[in-house]
C-alpha cells in the first residue's frame, strides 16, 4: 500500500481541490446576465453531451441499449419519475439481451 | 420566495438511481484494478476519496506505469477540470445560508450525475438534501470496487451490463421535461448533443478526454443559449 500511498494523495488532492476551490470561493449572486443564463444552461449541457451518444454503448449490446434509450426516451417525456425511467430502461436492455440471442 | 429543497429522505430516494449506475462502473474499476495487482484496499481508498469515473480509470494506468506524481496531478487537473464549472453552476443553486465548510464539505461529492441532479431538479438545494443524495451514490461507488476486487464473478455479465443504462435514463428522465417546455433549452440540448456525437464520430483522428470533450461541448451549447435566449426572457415563455 505504500508505493500506492504518495498517487493515492496526489489524486485526491487534486479532485477535491477542483471540486472545493469554485463552491467555497464563490459565494456572491452572479448578476451579469450572460453568465446567470451560461450557467442556467450549463446542466442540461452537461447531461446532453455525456448521454449521447454514450447510452447507446452504455450497457449489453447496442441493440439493447438503443432499445433502453427508446423506452427512457418515452417515459421521461411522459414525465414519469427518475427511479421509474432508469429502472425501466435497465429492464429494457436485460430483456433485449435475453431475448434476442435466442431468435438469431 | 425561492424554495429550498433541503430534506435528507428526498436526497438519498434521488441519489438511488445514480448509486446504481455507480455499482457497475465502480465494479468494473475494482476488477481493472486487482487484476492488474493493485490491492483491493487501494482500489477501494482511491474509489473513497476520489469519487471520478474517467480520473480513476486513467489514473490506474498512469500508476501501473510508475508515472511521475506530476504527470498524475496534470492529467487528473484536465479530466476533472469540468468539475470547476459544476461547482461554479452549483454556487448559485446552493441554500444562501450554507456556511462555508459547509460548502467545502459538500464539494466532495460533486460528480457529474449529483450535480446534475442537484442543480436542475430544484430552485435551490440545502445541505441535509446534498448529504443524502451523496450518501448512497458514495457507498455504491466503495462497494462496488470493493465487490468488483474481491469477487470478479460475483454479478452475472448480463445483469451488470443492463445496470450501465440506468445513468444515463435518469439523464434522459432530468433533461426531457424542460426539453418539452422550453425551447431555449431544447436548442442548447440539441447543439450539446450534436457536437458531443460530433467529437465521438472524430475521436479516431482527433483524440481529445472525455472530460475535455464534455467541457467543449458544455461551454459552446451553454453559451449559445446564454447568447440567444438570456435567462430573463426564458422566465417569461
Amino acid at each position: 500500500m505504500n508505493n500506492y500511498l504518495p498517487y493515492m494523495v496526489v489524486m485526491a488532492l487534486v479532485t477535491y481541490l477542483i471540486r472545493m476551490v469554485p463552491l467555497t470561493f464563490f459565494q456572491k449572486e452572479i448578476k451579469s446576465p450572460f453568465i446567470k443564463s451560461f450557467l442556467f444552461y450549463v446542466p442540461y449541457a452537461v447531461l446532453g453531451a455525456m448521454t449521447f451518444p454514450a447510452i447507446f454503448t452504455s450497457g449489453g449490446s447496442v441493440l439493447a441499449s438503443t432499445a433502453g434509450c427508446l423506452i427512457a426516451l418515452y417515459l421521461a417525456y411522459k414525465g414519469k419519475g427518475l427511479l421509474s425511467v432508469a429502472v425501466a430502461a435497465c429492464i429494457m436492455v436485460y430483456l433485449v439481451d435475453l431475448i434476442f440471442p435466442l431468435l438469431s | 420566495m425561492e424554495v429550498v429543497e433541503n430534506h435528507f429522505s428526498q436526497g438519498l430516494k434521488d441519489g438511488i438511481p445514480i448509486g446504481l449506475g455507480y455499482l457497475s462502473v465502480s465494479f468494473t474499476f475494482g476488477m481493472m484494478a486487482v487484476s492488474n495487482g493493485v490491492p483491493v484496499e487501494v482500489a477501494v481508498m482511491i474509489s473513497l476519496t476520489n469519487l471520478t469515473s474517467a480520473g480513476q480509470f486513467s489514473a490506474l494506468s498512469l500508476m501501473l506505469e510508475s508515472a511521475s506524481l506530476l504527470e498524475l496531478a496534470l492529467s487528473q487537473f484536465i479530466i476533472n477540470l469540468r468539475y470547476a464549472l459544476m461547482s461554479l453552476s452549483l454556487t448559485q443553486k446552493v441554500d444562501k445560508h450554507m456556511k462555508t465548510y459547509e460548502r467545502a464539505l459538500i464539494a466532495y461529492g460533486v460528480t457529474d450525475e449529483i450535480f446534475a441532479l442537484a442543480s436542475s431538479t430544484y430552485e435551490r438545494v440545502g445541505k441535509w438534501y446534498m448529504s443524502g443524495l451523496i450518501l448512497f451514490p458514495v457507498f455504491c461507488w466503495t462497494m462496488g470496487t470493493l465487490l468488483g476486487g474481491a469477487f470478479t464473478t460475483l454479478m452475472p455479465e448480463s445483469l451488470r451490463s443492463a445496470l450501465g443504462i440506468a445513468i444515463y435514463g435518469m439523464f434522459l428522465a432530468i433533461i426531457i421535461p424542460p426539453a418539452k417546455k422550453l425551447k431555449s433549452v431544447r436548442k442548447v440540448l440539441i447543439l450539446a448533443i450534436a457536437l458531443s456525437c460530433l467529437f465521438s464520430a472524430c475521436a479516431s483522428f482527433l483524440p481529445i478526454s472525455s472530460g475535455f470533450v464534455i467541457i467543449i461541448c458544455t461551454v459552446c451549447a451553454a453559451g449559445f443559449g446564454a447568447w440567444l435566449f438570456p435567462v430573463e426572457e426564458v422566465s417569461h415563455e
